[in-house]
């Protein structure tokens, strides 16, 4: 009984020391975006398995990928003061261990995905493969165009789902993998400009820092335009109906608001609120799918 | 802002989405039109109040967006239930709308920006409680469509005591206000959802 309550308090203390490095909110925003791509087929809520599977697979690949990326940067997280607390940037888990972890969980994940469906598992692979190879490894520390070229990977988990729902590539998921291509610059270019001064210490390029602010906040709100663009016109292609995309267009009208008040009006206020309402968005986007998905079938 | 504040303004937002998912689509499409914009407004304020705290409400476009959800709103009620009463609200709206913005955003119009305020959220707040509490007394709607009567009555009492504070006359402390306002604005939004589901 002692060894396991012993046990327990470890595995407790582990999960605490990964879950940071998983980057928690981020994998479950990535992964609402696979539900939701999923669920933009319609397809019956009650194939527990299949549903399963999907986030059993989501899950895995995106933590691992993403603890894949931590490891990679561990140099450079030790540089910036908002990164440098992270478990390996500060010594917490060791750079093998998470290694080890990261590999086997990416592993299992695509693993997971390819005996579901060898085209889901295709896309959950380049997923994996843009985000460490592409993304962190070749583009991060080269570009600031990293963001967009690297940010491929955040598209495909949508994309992944919709394939496991429909059985093939259709325009519609292509059109919803765009969406979270264009809406990635939003996320990210706020953020970099609020961590402008810690990226340029630690050697990182962003559009800030390339090509300057105004230009960075034109691109915001084109991004934003864009994404909001995109998924209309695929919750539409989905068929959804009124009710949802009126809701999707006042959300929507909302980042427009907050992009033109960002462009006009700059403030560190608005940048970051910006950015989280971009949060806000996909990942209402997503539950409105998830919810139209699951009152269409029953319905 | 608490944790039971953003507790309160995210119910706000569900409920202001759920209003306009499933609770408008049998009605006409201007009064659709009306009432997306009504409680979009309700949805998107609950957001960055949760995302920016109470300080947006030092914003000057949330005194704008505070006057076009009652207009927006009323609008919609007698597009609907008042066919007589179209052309000539239609007219006010629109021109109390114009007025409301030029007045706010340039700033040559001093005390009149105040005047045209309260009389265009005055006159539509007004509306709201008048307008459906007729209709039940009459015995057009059932008497569950009086809510939209007491969501009036809370829009006003949440008008009245943001005006008051921004004037720098406020009722109560501005503390007590931001407590107020969570509750006030889940109230407010609750009371014309269920109204609504009577119509």
């Amino acid at each position: 009984m002692d060894n396991f309550y012993m046990w327990m308090v470890a595995l407790r203390t582990k999960f605490r020391a990964y879950w940071p490095l998983v980057k928690g909110l981020q994998t479950g925003l990535l992964v609402s975006t696979g539900l939701g791509g999923y669920m933009s087929a319609r397809c019956p809520i009650h194939d527990w398995e299949t549903l399963t599977g999907l986030l059993i697979s989501l899950v895995a690949s995106i933590s691992g990928s993403t603890i894949l990326n931590m490891w990679w940067d561990r140099d450079i997280d030790a540089i910036m003061p908002r990164t440098l607390n992270r478990p390996l940037a500060s010594g917490q888990i060791q750079p093998g261990e998470a290694l080890w972890v990261g590999v086997a969980l990416s592993l299992f994940g695509v693993g997971i995905a390819v005996l579901m469906s060898p085209l889901f598992g295709l896309i959950i692979f380049a997923g994996v493969f843009f985000n460490i190879v592409v993304y962190t490894i070749w583009l991060k520390r080269r570009t600031c165009w990293s963001i967009i070229i690297g940010g491929l990977a955040g598209g495909m988990p949508i994309l992944a789902g919709r394939v496991l729902g429909v059985g093939a590539i259709d325009w519609v998921g292509i059109l919803l993998c765009l969406s979270i291509l264009f809406w990635i610059p939003t996320h990210i270019m706020t953020f970099s400009m609020k961590y402008h001064a810690d990226y340029k210490a630690a050697g990182v390029p962003t559009f800030p820092s390339t090509y300057g602010f105004p230009t960075t906040r034109v691109l915001v709100a084109f991004s934003s335009v864009l994404a909001a663009l995109s998924i209309g016109i695929a919750a539409y292609g989905v068929g959804m109906t009124w009710g949802y995309l009126r809701v999707l267009i006042v959300l929507s009208t909302g980042l427009f608001a907050l992009a033109a008040s960002s462009l006009l009006r700059p403030s560190e206020r608005t940048n970051f609120g910006l950015f989280k309402y971009a949060s806000l968005y996909m990942l209402s986007s997503m539950l409105l799918m998830v919810i139209f998905g699951v009152l269409d079938v029953t319905t | 802002m608490s944790p039971r504040d953003r507790a309160l303004l995210l119910v706000t937002g569900l409920l202001a989405a759920y209003q306009i998912t499933f609770g408008i689509d049998q009605m006409c499409i201007t009064s659709i039109c009306a009432y997306t914009v009504a409680f979009g407004i309700l949805l998107v304020s609950s957001l960055l109040l949760i995302i920016l705290g109470f300080e947006v409400l030092e914003s000057p476009i949330v005194v704008i967006l505070a006057t076009i959800l009652p207009l927006s709103l009323s609008f919609g009620l007698v597009w609907q239930y008042f066919p007589a009463g179209r052309d000539l609200y239609f007219g006010f709206a629109l021109a109390g709308l114009l007025a409301i913005i030029i007045t706010r955003l340039l700033p040559m119009f001093g005390k009149i920006s105040t005047v045209v305020l309260a009389l265009v959220h005055g006159v539509s707040g007004l509306v709201i409680t008048i307008l459906p509490l007729v209709l039940v007394i009459q015995g057009s709607m059932p008497a569950g469509f009086v809510l939209l009567s007491l969501g009036g009555a809370l829009i006003g009492v949440g008008g009245l005591l943001l005006s008051f504070l921004r004037l720098g006359k406020p009722i109560l402390s501005r503390q007590q206000i931001l407590t107020l306002l969570p509750v006030l604005l889940l109230l407010m939004t609750a009371a014309y959802v269920g109204g609504f589901a009577f119509t």
